[in-house]
């Protein structure tokens, strides 16, 4: 078998950016829960968001270090991988990815470094600045990148020049180019699901701690926080879901159709949506699925019965089908679209139901008793992070055959002096790198959060008798629930130092 | 003064930024095994803890301003160094992951392998621009469709394995008088001698460098026609490389480490200057040559790109002034420390 080499490049660039996608989105969606956390110490002067912070800001390391290693990678692929594609925008594409550098890598490393490592140096306030201006940093990084993809998606601002190989796409207005068709709905989408995937991920490891009766006043404090942040980007992600749906049915609505399953359309006949269901692309229909018919046409036109343009549809190809061709040679992968983006809103709305629940539940006071849901919490941080990136692979699945959409196509984007066996060879360490690179990330996140938070070591606040009660309550529902032998590993565990 | 020229320049500026400030905890990492005990090298990783994730934006910016100002050169460059760029790319996680890893857990055998990870990245990392440096003053076969004809086989040349031993052997030195201004004691007692070894063999690569660049790059000085206040550059970088000795004899280290910041902005800057107006030189024919003109974005993207860089870079000086501000001063091991 001929290795191809467009194949293994879009492989590798699926490999590279999947992995980097799962740090990003954790480090925006905490960074900003760090500035709250220490914006409530500097309020409240409770030790206890300071302790939050604190140990929260580690987790924050260790992510921020992934995300960085494996975010220089994306960096460069472009130009070892996709020489061709690199030629074609850069006069565009290059300028976001620049201004990332300028206007957003350096306000974050710098910070970082007094977030980390500066909190004897600093005042409590600069350090506070700090967070606030990390937790900025990582969103504007965010801003320009999601930019430069939706210039890719629904191009604007550009003329085209030039023929062969100097033919390429022109920037003709900046403003255009930043506020492409999809650029700000795409970005706010991206953001929330980044927020949602934050606050999963406090509230799983505090979930945690609260099973297992240890740092309860804070892992309580933490989900005093995160809770009410996920529930409001949960919902906030089907408000955004849907203006970004709309969009997508005015500007790609290949795209769209490929993510509901739907291949043909009849004047004055709704679209339907599915809730589940296996397009087949060889008959064109969708098997085994559960539809709402015209449920389509509802989300994007408000009503059951004006059409959505479907994929027999030559109005999908922008541009118009070119003689010779076919309407099917621009399909995107249907089955693969589709299943990625059912995940997505799937999960979305188990998010919704899952936080509200939650929020009710605190607030008559009973959500810290309820152990069956908190075992939920611990592992209901998978959901974000399965969205997050099946999202994106919606996306950009949904995007081929073009690499710009209508402007170039994916085939035609790769580097011309880059053989298979090479691309082979690179995907072959990069996947062997991440995976070792992902198990010790594992290994080590893991120690931190058994190691947890520091103790607090003198009184809380409030009046002798109270601790008393409070302590000897934590004893009691304690002992009641673990063995002896565990509480005592507990304890010993909570009594390691943190370890340099 | 074209932008296609302002663009050329910055690029210089970026690429001194980064080896510079990269450059000499590249360095620490060269040096970092010649640390023995956990307490020393803990010292030495700490020394550049807060500082080297800023030092690598500047390549990541170096990166995207090289696509967005000169994307042909970008797109050839880039995927003629296929491979060595993708070793490059896993130095660099190494090298971050080693850092950031390392102290995670109190164990021999888990601290020894990051300790060598660390080691091998940075020297890697430091050796593979070294390369990349080198056959850019050579040229590459690149063909008249801009894109590289040649193997990974021949990028592999004497020239630019001298130039990429070069820039480890000035690395490694930089870092050290780097470590020097941040240690006390013992340790410093000792990387005083590093200073020494790295400068002598450093000595030794520049003159061999030197000699082999004027011998076989005709190219290399001939701009210096143009521009004869270049000589002005070599003749302050020798007076600079012989500071750095002088400076160390007095026990001035602030100043030796200032020489050896010159030095290398002087070889970015001679670098630069043997290049121009090429960015990437044809080895095949010199008409196929990728210069700042042929291989530039239109006009108004320089400029716009101007703009950004205009209103960017006095908050990256300000940023990148205020932390070394902040982290000023030796190592101190806290808890907050790697």
């Amino acid at each position: 078998m001929a290795l191809d080499p467009v194949f293994l490049s879009r492989l590798q660039f699926a490999l590279t950016i999947g992995f980097h996608y799962l740090f990003p989105p954790l480090t925006i969606g905490i960074g900003v829960q760090l500035a709250i956390m220490e914006g409530m110490y500097l309020k409240t002067k409770d030790r206890q968001y300071e302790v939050m912070a604190k140990f929260w800001t580690k987790i924050f390391g260790l992510i921020f270090a992934v995300g960085v290693a494996s975010g220089i990678v994306m960096e460069f692929q472009f130009g070892t991988n996709w020489a061709a594609y690199s030629r074609f925008v850069g006069d565009v594409f290059g300028s976001p990815l620049a201004a990332e550098g300028i206007f957003a890598f350096f306000l974050e490393s710098g910070f970082l470094a007094v977030l980390i490592f500066g909190w004897d140096r600093v005042s409590p306030r600069m350090h506070f600045f700090a967070t606030c201006m990390v937790a900025l940093g990582s969103m504007f990084s965010a801003v320009w990148i999601v930019i430069a993809n939706a210039w890719q998606q629904t191009p604007a601002g550009y003329k085209v020049t030039g023929e062969g190989l100097t033919r390429r796409a022109e920037l003709t207005a900046f403003w255009n180019v930043v506020f492409s068709p999809s650029s700000m709905d795409a970005l706010i989408h991206a953001l929330i699901g980044a927020f949602i995937l934050g606050g999963f991920f406090v509230m799983s490891v505090s979930a945690y701690y609260l099973l297992k009766g240890r740092h309860e006043d804070f892992a309580r404090k933490s989900i005093g926080i995160a809770l009410p942040f996920a529930a409001v980007f949960s919902i906030g992600a089907i408000v955004s879901g849907d203006l970004q749906a709309r969009m997508i049915t005015r500007m790609q609505p290949g795209k769209m159709a490929a993510f509901e399953g739907h291949f043909h359309s009849e004047p004055g006949k709704g679209a339907a949506f599915h809730i589940f269901g296996f397009p087949d692309e060889r008959t064109e229909t969708v098997r085994y699925g559960l539809a709402v018919p015209g449920g389509l046409s509802f989300l994007v036109h408000g009503n059951f019965h004006t059409p959505v343009m479907s994929l027999d549809n030559p109005g999908i190809v922008p541009g118009g089908v070119p003689p010779g061709e076919s309407v099917r040679d621009y399909w995107p992968p249907v089955n693969m679209t589709f299943q990625f983006y059912h995940i997505m809103v799937g999960l979305g709305v188990l998010f919704i139901i899952l936080t509200v629940y939650a929020i009710v539940l605190k607030w008559r006071g009973t959500l810290f008793q309820k152990r069956w849901l908190m075992w939920i919490f611990v592992f209901a941080v998978a959901g974000p992070v399965i969205s997050n990136q099946t999202g994106w692979y919606a996306t950009e699945v949904g995007r081929q055959p073009w690499i710009v959409y209508g402007l170039l196509k994916t085939a035609h984007g790769a580097s011309e002096s880059v053989s298979g066996a090479e691309v082979l060879t690179s995907i072959f360490l990069f996947a062997l790198i991440y995976l070792l690179l992902f198990l010790v990330w594992l290994f080590v996140m893991d120690r931190k959060i058994r190691t947890g938070p520091e103790k607090i070591e003198a009184a809380p606040a409030e009046g002798p008798k109270d601790h008393w009660m409070d302590t000897a309550a934590r004893y009691g529902d304690r002992a009641s629930r673990e063995s002896l032998t565990d509480v005592r590993e507990d304890k010993k565990k909570d009594d390691t130092p943190e370890e340099p | 003064m074209t932008l296609n020229l302002l663009w050329f320049f910055l690029l210089g500026v970026l690429l001194t930024g980064y080896a510079i400030l990269d450059g000499f905890d590249l360095g620490v990492g060269i040096m970092h095994l010649g640390a023995r005990t956990d307490h020393d090298r803990r010292v030495l990783i700490n020394s550049i803890g807060p500082l080297w994730d800023g030092n690598e934006v500047w390549l990541v910016t170096f990166g995207g301003a090289l696509f967005a100002a000169f994307p042909y050169a970008y797109a050839t460059a880039f995927s003629a160094f296929y491979l060595p760029f993708i070793f490059l790319l896993f130095a660099l996680i190494f090298r971050a992951v080693s850092i950031e890893f390392r102290g995670k857990r109190d164990s021999k055998v888990w601290r020894s392998a990051f300790d060598f990870g660390f080691f091998a990245a940075s020297a890697l990392a430091a050796f593979l621009f070294g390369v990349a440096v080198g056959n850019s003053m050579k040229g590459i076969a690149i063909g008249s469709d801009m894109v590289y004809q040649g193997s990974v086989i021949d990028l592999v040349r004497p020239y630019p394995i001298l130039v990429g031993a070069f820039t480890v052997a000035m690395f490694a030195m930089h870092g050290s008088i780097y470590l020097y201004l941040k240690t006390t004691g013992e340790l410093q007692e000792k990387i005083h001698n590093w200073i020494w070894r790295t400068f002598g063999v450093f000595l030794v690569l520049y003159v061999l460098t030197t000699i082999f660049t004027l011998a076989t790059i005709p190219s290399a000085i001939r701009n210096f026609e143009h521009l004869p206040w270049a000589w002005v550059v070599v003749v302050l970088n020798v007076l600079a490389i012989a500071n750095i000795p002088r400076a160390i004899y007095q026990n001035r280290p602030m100043y030796a480490f200032i020489s050896s910041s010159c030095t290398i902005a002087a070889f970015v800057f001679l670098f630069m200057v043997a290049l121009y107006p090429n960015l990437i030189a044809s080895s095949l024919n010199p008409k196929w040559n990728l210069t700042i003109y042929n291989a530039s974005s239109s006009p108004k993207t320089l400029e716009i790109m101007a703009i950004i860089a205009l209103l960017g870079m006095p908050f990256v000086l300000a940023y990148t002034s205020v932390v070394y501000w902040i982290f000023r001063g030796k190592v101190q091991i806290g808890e907050h420390s790697y």
